[in-house]
């Protein structure tokens, strides 16, 4: 299982995309700094990198990975391994390369320019929503043995969980406005991986913003420590959830 | 004529300062009692306080005399009684420590009152656990200065306010320092007075509370982290100048509510972490320039019943929202203040912007209608919102624009 997880890792090294990957954050964060005069504005610019560009690029690479290695996902079932095995090495060999992808890319800079709580918190979201988005892929790609479909359903998780989630709770929050939906929305939010890891940003970064009657609420629920720990909790079954189920699949597929 | 009065009044101050004497009150001295040496005093006299704790019930005060303490001597409440009760015009206060005054629901117990008199000057006292703290009533020209306040009280009902005046004219408040109490300074029906160098942190509700008190002026004072900011009502003719308001938060919390204010000044201030900067309901023609706005939630709020305010000079730096309204009439005028949040350009190099910047933000109208959406704040699919509202306003106020932005901050 070692050996397995590290012939990914070199393997995904050794393509260029995940280099030219931590080469183009490591540019757009540095710059970001270097640019704006307060690391605050700084941060919440990365903010919409790791809202957006990190989940992106995580779930495309790997879905797109996972079909290119089904050849060799196919050797390897023929040799006498578990699949289990298989699938979880390939999972942690995307998921730590991505990951110390994002570290690089982001987390150095963000150590470097902002070491306040506000960037702690941005880059562990950064680190959790890299896994997730991982695992997410891995379920998508496992659904469908055609390539084309399988990049589409993933185009479309990642426009779900960033753009129509939200619209969808707008749209809802429009309807339903007469009644009171302030803890409603506190459950909401735990649907979405982005959005739980946004609101956690937020209430380190626009904490005064937020201390109005809502953000009164959300600042109870996730401001507290067992708020805090419940949605780390509720993160990790993104975690979870999402690569056992593709475990299950791919333990019964037939290749 | 002029000249008579000169030298009547010559010859009377000239008597005074013949016949003030010190009368000597404490354990060693010859009155045992601070009570017993006032009534033993003439009006002028000087009456020094040995240190010590002294516990009279209420001390009365109906002469003009200069009660001194050394040392701050301790006159003590015991938790029941108020404290001094000045009842005569041109007395002198100075250096004493009052402590554990009574607290009622029916009266306004004080640590130090003031009955309807003038001149009374109250000058570096410490006043800990009293109901309320000083209190003037009808007052006139009176000067409370360097005074320490600070009460320990948890909820409104079991606090009184730190320095409360009403019905005064020509007060003068300077140099107090005040935390925990209900209102830091409590103004109503005040004239012509002045607020200056105060501190006042920590107060369960108000900072500075001011209703219907006109043509007063509150001066580098510092109000932080009182429960709902600073209030000011009902009024016409103040001027704010050179104030910190600061760490103001919760809903409802505001560095400055400004309601039904009218030709005023707010100028030079700052406004630093509260949930919103100022909030403003019902004001006309009052001008705030040159404020800081730095990380509030809101830099402003102001409501449509607003008018011919003028907002120029200022720094808006890292707010959450610039300015909030609730209304689409606007009837003030926005132009010349930096926004940090500008994204124009300045081709003429005249330090102006080219294009007008919104500083309500479509997202920022949401919410005001809406609460709950701030889940949604900073969100990918609101910031392209807040991008298209930019270019086709529809939802914000299209006359609330700034037409001449500063590119730089200003040197506040």
């Amino acid at each position: 299982m070692k050996k397995i997880t590290k012939y990914v890792i070199a393997d995904i090294l050794r393509n260029k995309i995940v280099i030219g990957y931590t080469a183009f954050l490591l540019v757009i964060s540095l710059s970001v700094f270097n640019l704006e005069d307060n690391s605050t504005k700084g941060l919440l610019s990365l903010l919409n990198i790791i809202l957006i560009i990190v989940p992106l690029v995580c779930i495309i690479f790997s879905t797109i990975y996972i079909y290119n290695s089904s050849e060799f996902v196919e050797l390897l079932v023929s040799q006498p391994l578990h699949r289990r095995n298989i699938w979880i090495s390939l999972f942690t060999g995307l998921v730590s390369s991505l990951a110390f992808a994002f570290f690089a890319g982001v987390g150095i800079p963000i150590i470097l320019y902002a070491p306040s709580a506000t960037g702690m918190i941005m880059l562990a979201m950064g680190l959790i929503l890299s896994v997730i988005f991982v695992a997410i892929a891995m379920l998508a790609a496992v659904i469908t043995r055609d390539k084309a479909k399988g990049i589409g359903i993933s185009i479309l998780l990642w426009l779900y969980f960033s753009l129509l989630f939200d619209g969808i709770v707008l749209f809802l929050l429009f309807q339903f406005q007469d009644y009171p939906l302030e803890k409603a929305m506190v459950v909401v939010s735990a649907f979405n991986p982005i959005d739980l890891g946004r609101i956690l940003i937020l209430l380190k970064m626009d904490i005064s913003a937020l201390m109005g009657y809502t953000g009164a609420i959300f600042k109870d629920f996730f401001g507290t420590g067992l708020g805090f720990s419940i949605s780390l909790a509720i993160l990790f079954l993104w975690m979870i959830i999402p690569t056992w189920l593709s475990l299950r699949k791919f333990n019964k597929k037939d290749l | 004529m002029r000249k008579k009065i000169f030298i009547s009044a010559c010859f009377f101050f000239a008597c005074i300062a013949v016949s003030a004497r010190v009368i000597k009150a404490g354990k060693h001295q010859a009155y045992p009692s601070i009570q017993q040496a006032i009534d033993a005093s003439v009006p002028g006299d000087t009456v020094w306080v040995e240190a010590g704790v002294y516990r009279e019930k209420n001390i009365v005060i109906k002469k003009s005399i200069f009660l001194s303490g050394d040392h701050y001597p301790v006159l003590d409440g015991e938790h029941h009684y108020e404290i001094l009760s000045v009842k005569a015009p041109n007395v002198t206060i100075k250096g004493f420590k009052l402590m554990n005054s009574g607290i009622s629901s029916l009266e306004d117990i004080a640590g130090l009152k003031i009955y309807n008199v003038s001149g009374v000057v109250v000058d570096s006292n410490i006043l800990q656990n009293t109901f309320f703290g000083i209190y003037v009533q009808g007052g006139k020209n009176c000067i409370i200065t360097n005074n320490q306040l600070k009460a320990s009280s948890q909820t409104e009902q079991q606090s009184g306010n730190g320095i409360h005046c009403w019905k005064c004219d020509s007060m003068q408040i300077t140099g107090n320092n005040i935390s925990g109490h209900r209102d830091g300074i409590y103004f109503e029906f005040v004239t012509n007075s002045i607020i200056w160098r105060n501190i006042s942190t920590h107060n369960i509700r108000y900072g500075l509370h001011f209703m219907f008190s006109n043509n007063d002026a509150y001066i580098t004072n510092v109000f932080q982290n009182n429960g709902a900011g600073v209030s000011v009502m009902f009024t016409r003719g103040v001027k704010m100048f050179n104030n910190r308001f600061e760490d103001n938060w919760g809903d409802g919390a505001f560095g400055l509510l400004l309601k039904e204010i009218s030709d005023s000044y707010v100028i030079g201030n700052k406004f630093i972490d509260n949930t919103s900067g100022i909030f403003m309901e019902g004001v006309s023609r009052v001008q705030i320039e040159r404020n800081e706005f730095k990380k509030n939630g809101w830099g402003m709020k102001i409501q449509a019943s607003c008018m011919d305010n003028k907002i120029a000079e200022n720094n808006f730096l890292a707010n959450t929202f610039d300015v909030g309204t609730n209304g689409s009439l606007v009837l003030n005028s926005f132009d010349g203040n930096y926004w940090d949040k500008y994204e124009g350009y300045d081709l003429n190099k005249d330090n102006r912007g080219d294009i007008p910047y919104h500083p309500v933000s479509l997202f920022s109208v949401i919410v005001e209608k809406n609460p709950p959406s701030m889940m949604l704040f900073r969100s990918f699919m609101t910031s392209l919102m807040d991008k298209a509202e930019k270019i086709l306003p529809s939802l914000t106020p299209e006359n609330l624009k700034d037409d001449f932005p500063y590119m730089k901050p200003l040197p506040l």
